[in-house]
């Protein structure tokens, strides 16, 4: 086991380190950056919907909630380093307090679905409706359907002057992707991991064994929240202004739409899916022969009819076939959908 | 004189207008084999539900170890290291054998102790060439010898299971028969069960449910040949 994990560590280390250095001389770091951004929202819903069966239709929120929560603290801080922590925090927080309203009451998926989605519409709404010179938090006025430009931007911690942007910057979005990759690795081979699959598996067996399952789920719900907080601090201070946008629906939707197509499950899939869709609209958004939303529509249409498990997995045991017999056995635990997928 | 493991009383579950459990005073020695027949609808399975904590009775208490226990959560009464096994199989179809069993071990067991208890389930309930088998890839009577290897990896000091001999074969139901022998040695077992063939190899004491009532409580032969409980199965008039 102790060996393995070092293998994992040391080949993703390695990738990682490959990609960081070559997608450069291909597609521009500004495009990029947003596109690791992506990929860290899309990892986590992939970890609580593909490894906890927890099928959330507002991660957006916890993206959104994070963005405004770095603007507004950065505001009024004035410097990036407790912004960055808050925008982690304040969407856990907000998430435990949803998931344990939800898993303490007992509800099933398609209520939680209802639930997460209803949540997010409000979200939006009341952003919307604060362009007023009333709403305001300490000197960050939330500036409604404008949303909030103007904040310090993300600095070398404890000199305000020292701005991180351009090139810079991407490396420190591609590094965070790759740390909190590594955390959810580590999460999903823990005990804490295993239990979660097990929940997602059969609920009432893991309860019957004696395991929380209400507690735990909201934990893993509240861990998925702050990874997708730490996207939205991160997307804030790529577009340098946060708006109502990114509590919509769209977004919700995308999201979804990434973990399905990367493949739920699995730790990549949902990284590739939100890089590569999200390119492919910034691809699309050049031309106007077609409408971007149309191709994103076909492109599902077409993975749940003809690749149903996603790209990873597929791409995975197509591998398998060709080396199939010499090389190990890829786990199962990272092939497999959700219950409820 | 032996510990009492499970004690209720006045035990009543009624879903509206129907009382599916009716005042059921019900006790059980540590190390007892018991098992709980009835015809269907006689209130045995309410009866096992509302012990597990899977519903909240009425009425009445459930006492474990002398605790009360009534309206505790599933997990709860898991926790005090009482192992369940209900009706339909339930367990984790997309993970391995060796995962199911290793889940259920971890809970009371650190991560290596877990992984060796795991084992040597494995080994004594013979599932060694498909312990790294998914378990939705298994025939009925192999899912349910894993299902006893869940309850019985936690050390158990209680055992309810429902219906464990449902739909397995001759073979399969011998080697069910060993295992809840040997459970006995360490725990109290409860089994509700039809198979009267099964009941007859197994039990020592039969509590038989009529209408949610218990009807009576005697020895296993005894209770076979009472004219009442033959004439309740028949669905005759006593």
């Amino acid at each position: 086991m102790g060996r393995s994990v070092l293998h994992d560590v040391i080949i993703t280390l390695v990738v990682s380190a490959l990609l960081i250095w070559l997608l450069p001389l291909m597609i521009s770091t500004y495009t990029l950056t947003v596109l690791v951004i992506y990929g860290m929202l899309g990892l986590s819903l992939g970890l609580i919907w593909g490894f906890g069966g927890i099928l959330c239709f507002g991660q957006a929120a916890f993206f959104g909630l994070g963005a405004y929560t770095y603007a507004i603290a950065a505001i009024n801080i004035g410097e990036s380093t407790l912004p960055m922590i808050l925008a982690v925090l304040v969407p856990a927080v907000f998430a435990a307090l949803l998931g344990a309203m939800m898993f303490y009451g007992r509800l099933a998926d398609v209520y939680l679905g209802v639930i997460t989605l209803v949540v997010t519409l409000i979200l939006f709404k009341f952003v919307n409706s604060t362009a007023g010179p009333q709403y305001v938090i300490g000197n960050a006025r939330l500036g409604g359907f404008n949303g909030i430009p103007g904040f310090q931007t993300l600095n070398v911690p404890g000199d305000p002057t020292a701005y991180i942007w351009g090139d810079p910057y991407f490396y420190v979005c591609a590094v965070a992707l790759v740390i909190v990759f590594l955390l959810v690795t580590w999460l999903l081979r823990s005990s804490f991991g295993r239990i979660a699959v097990g929940i997602r598996e059969n609920e009432v067996r893991m309860g019957l064994m004696g395991y929380d399952v209400a507690t735990r789920k909201t934990v893993l719900f509240a861990i998925g929240a702050a990874i997708a907080g730490l996207a939205g601090a991160l997307f804030a201070n790529w577009g340098e202004i946060v708006t109502p946008n990114l509590f919509s629906l769209g977004q919700s939707a995308e999201i979804i739409i990434w973990c399905i197509v990367g493949g739920l499950g699995t730790r990549f899939g949902p990284i590739v899916g939100a890089a590569g869709l999200a390119y492919l609209k910034f691809m699309l958004g050049q031309q106007s022969m077609i409408d971007n939303t149309l191709v994103l529509g076909l492109i599902l249409v077409l993975f749940v009819l003809f690749l149903p498990r996603g790209l990873v997995p597929a791409v995975a045991s197509l591998l398998n076939s060709i080396f199939g017999g010499t090389k190990r056995k890829p786990k199962p635990r990272r092939m497999r959908r959700a219950r409820h997928g | 004189m032996a510990e009492t493991v499970l004690e209720t009383s006045g035990l009543t579950m009624r879903f509206g207008g129907v009382t599916a459990s009716d005042n059921v005073n019900f006790k059980l020695k540590a190390r007892e084999l018991r098992c709980l027949i009835g015809p269907n609808g006689a209130g045995k399975s309410t009866f096992f539900k509302c012990v597990t904590g899977l519903l909240t009775p009425t009425e009445g208490h459930v006492y474990m170890r002398g605790q009360e226990v009534t309206g505790w959560q599933p997990h709860q009464i898991a926790s005090l290291g009482v192992g369940i096994k209900t009706q339909t199989p339930n367990v984790m179809d997309a993970l391995s054998v060796h995962e199911n069993i290793w889940l259920a071990a971890r809970r009371f067991y650190n991560v290596v102790e877990a992984r060796e208890r795991a084992d040597s389930i494995i080994d004594r309930l013979a599932l060694g060439t498909i312990a790294r088998t998914q378990l939705g890839q298994l025939a009925h009577g192999e899912r349910q010898r894993v299902e006893l290897g869940i309850v019985a990896v936690a050390d158990p000091w209680l055992v309810l299971l429902d219906e464990p001999a449902a739909g397995m074969s001759a073979q399969d139901v011998d080697r069910m028969t060993e295992i809840i022998h040997e459970l006995t040695r360490f725990a109290a077992v409860v089994i509700v069960e039809h198979d009267m063939q099964f009941i007859r190899s197994i039990a020592q004491t039969v509590t038989v449910f009529h209408q949610g009532a218990v009807l009576m409580e005697d020895n296993v032969e005894r209770v076979m040949s009472d004219p009442q409980v033959r004439a309740v199965y028949l669905g005759k008039k006593a």
